[in-house]
């Protein structure tokens, strides 16, 4: 199994508009999404998420010809900029959720892949922007790749890992919270000023942690929980569990966003196939959670329930060896049998060691550390105190998403970051979806076919076909079906959507 | 893989005798200088908004997930 999974990431982005306060932030948010869909022809209104999540059909093909009734007429344009609402070609939805334009990456199934269509995402942004600034030095929308204001507002950055349903909940709390209080170290994003509304001047580790306020729960908005219980599949319910984390910051440094998702997904193996080492349950979780982010020593202790006490890198090294232990039984090799587990693994190793000597030696790497080691050389040179308003503008231009703005973009064009994937490979993920889960067969429905497109959701697709009645409804609910190796054929048999309907009733059958 | 062992934990931080870790792929790739980081600085001067107290006081957003 090693770390691939269906998965994906979703991130709402920070908005402002530079010399207007005042101005709407949701209103803001559906100009960003519709500029950019206007500019590259897709539908906004129109309905264009399919939010009926229903019919729970599936075949072994995992698609299935479905014919939903619905009447155009209630279909109609919605010209409400704050309901915008669109999926890209590349298999991705972006939209306005809450008061801030989000993007939701396509599925996708490798830590790699994650990265890549993540980079996409921040690509969108920076044309919706630039598109809405076409005086640059007059911006009317600025955006920000981070999760709070440091106001006391939090947004979110979440993964979603998809996971067999038999695998009880209960287990999954069990192994998964020791190791999100601990992931921080490697996966936090850095943030000045502690306490939701940075009351307590100082660094800190994540973005989000002080956001979390009780174990387990519902919520994602307010008591938000380290392990969030929302159970919406966007697939077969009865064999799959989407699960929903909202813990995590917006990593800018490839490598934090590779481990970030790609440990996550091993410990989830280890937690589905019962490899964890005993019990790692910590006492005080979310008071825990909070000390390990506000401590950049990485010396805070964590106290486990058996007595014992540990910092965050020697419970990390504890999932690590069982990864590994996990990884030589039942593929013959501690790091994995496939390239893809292997560059996790060896990178894992790597920053937990590193970070156990010098945290400062990971700045090519992680977030947090490249942002400290910024911070501190800025404070050096200055003489500046954490109280100095000019480091807090630091933080917050750290992840302005235009070139020409961003603290981060500077550090990368200098050459101070490990990139995993090229600019080119970004750019071409803005347009491309990935080949290996169904979101291929989604953005390639909307370049073929855009205006029969409806409207599409994560599993499903609706048609309007010419000299039909009723629209047409396609069931994704398996979201490893609908590849490019399956359905290119199709695609390419089809020239019209009268036909690609007719060739998948045919191939369904 | 070849390169296993040379990445192989060392577990407690502040072992005196322990030697620092070897860099995968060579020092220059896994160490930032601090020349480097200065020259960054320079450029972030510029693009640092002017204003910053004002910039930060700003910076308000409302609530998501």
């Amino acid at each position: 199994m090693g770390v691939r999974r269906v998965m994906g990431v979703e991130t709402e982005y920070g908005i402002a508009a530079p010399g207007d306060p005042s101005a709407n932030p949701m209103w803001l948010s559906g100009q960003v999404v519709t500029a950019y869909a206007r500019a590259k022809g897709l539908l906004t209104g129109r309905g264009a998420w399919d939010y009926a999540d229903e019919a729970p059909l599936r075949d072994a093909r995992g698609w299935e010809l479905g014919r939903a009734w619905a009447d155009p007429s209630q279909l109609t344009d919605v010209e409400d900029p704050t309901m915008a609402n669109v999926v890209l070609t590349n298999g991705a939805r972006f939209y306005v959720d809450h008061a801030h334009p989000e993007y939701s990456g396509p599925e996708v199934t490798t830590p790699r892949a994650v990265v890549t269509w993540d980079r996409a995402g921040d690509l969108v942004m920076q044309e919706a922007a630039r598109l809405l600034n076409p005086d640059p030095a007059r911006p009317t929308v600025a955006l920000y790749k981070n999760n709070t204001d440091g106001k006391g507002a939090s947004y979110g950055t979440h993964e979603n890992y998809l996971m067999r349903r038999e695998t009880p909940f209960q287990d999954i709390v069990r192994g998964l919270t020791p190791f999100f209080v601990a992931r921080q170290v490697f996966a936090g994003a850095g943030r000045v000023g502690i306490g939701q509304d940075s009351r307590t001047a100082g660094f800190q580790l994540t973005q989000r942690a002080d956001f979390f306020e009780t174990e387990v729960g519902l919520e994602t908005t307010l008591k938000r929980p380290i392990i969030n219980t929302r159970d919406e599949p966007h697939s077969a319910a009865d064999l799959y569990r989407r699960l929903h984390v909202i813990i995590g910051d917006a990593n800018q440094c490839d490598v934090a966003n590779l481990l970030k998702v790609g440990t996550t997904s091993l410990v989830l193996s280890l937690i589905e196939d019962r490899a964890l080492p005993g019990d790692l349950t910590v006492l005080n979780p979310v008071s825990t959670l909070h000390a390990v982010s506000h401590d950049p020593t990485l010396r805070t202790l964590i106290t486990l329930r058996d007595g014992r006490k540990l910092t965050a890198l020697e419970l990390l090294w504890i999932y690590h060896d069982a990864c590994a232990a996990y990884l030589a039984d039942r593929e013959g090799d501690p790091t994995g049998a496939d390239e893809d587990t292997q560059e996790v693994m060896t990178r894992w190793a790597d920053v937990l060691t590193r970070l156990g000597t010098d945290p400062m030696s990971c700045a090519r790497e992680l977030d947090w550390v490249a942002k400290l080691r910024l911070l501190q050389a800025y404070r050096d040179r200055d003489g500046l105190a954490w109280t100095e308003p000019r480091l807090a503008a630091l933080d917050i231009q750290w992840s302005d998403i235009r070139p020409a703005k961003s603290v981060f973009a500077k550090l990368r064009a200098a050459g101070q970051v490990t990139e995993l994937v090229t600019s080119a490979e970004a750019a071409a993920a803005v347009t491309t979806p990935p080949e290996d889960t169904r979101a291929w067969f989604r953005g390639q429905c909307l370049s073929r076919y855009a205006a029969h497109v409806v409207s599409a959701s994560w599993d499903s697709v609706i048609f309007e076909v010419p000299g039909q009645t009723s629209l047409q409804r396609i069931p994704m609910l398996e979201p490893l079906r609908g590849t490019r190796e399956q359905v290119q054929d199709v695609f390419d048999r089809s020239p019209d959507v009268t036909t690609l309907l007719r060739e998948l009733i045919r191939s369904g059958d | 893989m070849a390169s296993q062992e040379q990445s192989r934990p060392q577990r407690r931080e502040g072992d005196p005798d322990a030697a620092p870790p070897d860099a995968p792929v060579g020092g220059a790739q896994t160490q930032v200088s601090n020349a480097d980081i200065d020259s960054v600085l320079d450029e972030i001067d510029e693009v640092l908004e002017v204003n910053a107290e004002e910039f930060v006081r700003s910076f308000v957003q409302k609530g998501g997930q």
